[in-house]
């Protein structure tokens, strides 16, 4: 009798472990199911490569290049942003700082990470769109310049916490040694630790750059949401996940643009599978 | 001219220093403009009233109701599926590619962008279960998006469960599910707390999942059962600051200050209890 209940309990938590998988197929085949509709009327190359993205026009067009532009536009910038001053953060709270100032920093850094991205969305509506504007002498100051900004914050403490793991879990002999050869502290974080470290800071990178490229509210909020093609980091943007936000309320189901917007869901589950599944590599990968 | 290493040293540690100057004092000024716009606007009414004139005026009450009510559901579903998958990654698995593949898909999960969870949740549960947009739908969806979270934490605290503890509940002739409700849960139950309060904290402020499957843009009352629609303060936000002209801007910040202190608070308490877990452990 026990032996049996153990066997139950025991197939029950197996099912579980597979729940995972199943979701993440479930969530492919349910955006694949309605995204690949629109490829019945619809060549994949006009969709992928179609330089105009006018759902509501007659004939209406579907071509989401502008939409990825403002995306990459977005995400460059909040990288360019994000990953220096995020390495400078880690190497400054895993190295350098004493004790009581790395709990500070770590305790802020968290609190970064619990702001909703709602609440940037909206701060940044008020007062960072004010300040673009005046500095670049704009008509408007919701741009992919004003959304990278605010997203490098949200990517800053994914990056700093991975990236802070990877340097604290450099093997402290290392570090010994080259001081004890009569390097500097920071000759010894350059020239040892940072290399020692790459991988953890790689795959912290491509975790930020995923956060980034998924973050859907403030970007909808900051970027001004134009959906022309992007031609300076200074013009209103439209990025593929504030498509799918702005627009699925509008859509009638089963329309052509219903089906595009899945579609679209697809084009970014399919990016984010892929960073993720590097990052996950880089990270795995031993330290040799 | 050659720069002493010693100069070197002092001029890089200063600019690492200034970044993590410029990380954390964005943070304080917001927090603080929040707190400084937003405590004005807040007061019993505000926390206790419905919305009146086209949400110009009056409370937020439905708000704060529909993101409790998500919240709850979301977890009680997320709760014991990702305990036990998390049980069965560290009690059960053997190092083979199936667990590497669990594991893959595990890190997909936490990177598949909100927004897709919407559409995701959007396909299966208001259209292919018909629930329509209702909280279950809702909840469903955010259950599964903080499932990693509750997974990865659950994982961390049942892993520092010494082996020892195990071994002796075993050699007295326990069986292994025994030992893992008796022995290794209740000692892991602190650590699996805290990773539940950080994936709820996380719940309660994501807008884009509950865009489609949930989330009503004006209803001046409370929702009479898991299949109705509910008012979110995460939208609701999103509501007053894009959607709807002539707000004034205290009723924003003080929405954004109610959203903000929700998921601060609960953060709060995840660090209090990871804290005293940590000053009670005895091995």
């Amino acid at each position: 009798m026990k032996k049996i209940r153990e066997a139950i309990i025991e197939k029950t938590i197996l099912l579980n472990g597979f729940a995972c998988i199943l979701f993440v197929i479930l969530i492919f085949v349910f955006l694949a199911k309605d995204g690949l509709t629109l490829f019945k009327t619809i060549s994949i190359q006009d969709f992928l490569f179609g330089q105009i993205w006018s759902p509501l026009n007659e004939p209406p067009q579907f071509g989401i290049l502008p939409l990825f532009l403002g995306s990459l536009f977005v995400t460059l910038g909040a990288t360019v942003i994000a990953v220096p001053l995020g390495m400078a953060c880690a190497i400054f709270i895993g190295e350098i700082a004493p004790r009581w100032m790395r709990e500070i920093l770590k305790a802020g850094v968290e609190l970064l990470a619990a702001i909703p991205s709602i609440v940037i969305g909206f701060i940044g509506m008020a007062l960072l769109g004010p300040v673009v504007k005046q500095i670049f002498h704009l008509p408007t100051g919701l741009t992919a310049v004003t959304g990278s900004i605010a997203l490098a914050f949200m990517a800053i403490p994914t990056m700093v916490s991975i990236m802070e793991d990877a340097i604290t879990s450099v093997p402290r002999i290392y570090k010994e040694g080259s001081l004890a050869l009569g390097a500097t502290h920071w000759q010894t974080i350059y020239r040892v630790i940072i290399p020692a470290a790459s991988s953890g800071i790689v795959a912290a990178i491509m975790l930020g750059i995923g956060r980034v490229i998924g973050e859907t509210m403030a970007v909808m909020m900051l970027t001004g949401n134009a959906s022309v093609m992007p031609q300076t980091i200074l013009a209103p943007v439209r990025t593929l996940t504030a498509t799918i936000a702005a627009e699925m309320g509008e859509t009638v189901r089963g329309s052509e643009h219903y089906f595009s917007l899945f579609a679209i869901g697809l084009v970014l589950f399919g990016i984010t599978f892929l960073i993720n599944f590097l990052a996950d590599m880089a990270r795995h990968r031993k330290i040799k | 001219m050659k720069i002493k290493p010693q100069t070197k040293q002092k001029i890089a540690f200063t600019l690492l220093g200034l970044a993590a100057v410029a990380v954390i004092v964005p943070v304080i000024l917001v927090l603080a403009i929040l707190v400084q716009r937003g405590l004005p606007a807040i007061s019993w009414q505000f926390l206790t009233e419905m919305p009146k004139m086209g949400m110009r005026a009056g409370g937020i009450f439905p708000a704060i109701m529909g993101t409790l009510c998500l919240v709850v559901c979301a977890i009680s579903v997320a709760l014991p599926l990702g305990v036990l998958t998390a049980i069965y990654l560290v009690e059960y698995a053997k190092k083979n590619w199936w667990t590497r593949m669990i594991e893959i898909a595990i890190v997909n999960l936490a990177g598949v962008p909100s927004v897709v969870y919407g559409l995701f949740g959007l396909g299966l549960f208001v259209i292919f279960f018909q629930f329509g947009s209702s909280i279950i739908a809702g909840a469903l969806t955010l259950a599964i998006m903080e499932l990693p979270v509750i997974i990865t934490s659950s994982k961390e605290a049942l892993m520092s469960v010494p082996r020892s503890f195990r071994e002796a509940s075993l050699a007295l002739g326990v069986s292994k599910w025994e030992t893992i409700r008796c022995v290794v849960l209740p000692n892991a139950l602190p650590g699996i707390l805290t990773g539940s309060i950080l994936g709820v904290s996380r719940t309660a402020g994501e807008t884009a999942p509950i865009l489609f499957t949930v989330a009503a843009f004006y209803l001046p009352r409370l929702p009479h059962s898991i299949f109705d629609q509910c008012m979110a303060l995460p939208y609701h936000l999103y509501v007053l600051s894009t959607q709807v002209p002539n707000v004034k801007p205290a009723l924003q910040y003080g929405t954004a200050l109610v959203l903000v202190g929700m998921v601060f608070s609960l953060n709060f308490v995840a660090i209090l209890v990871r804290s005293h877990i940590r000053s009670k452990k005895q091995w």
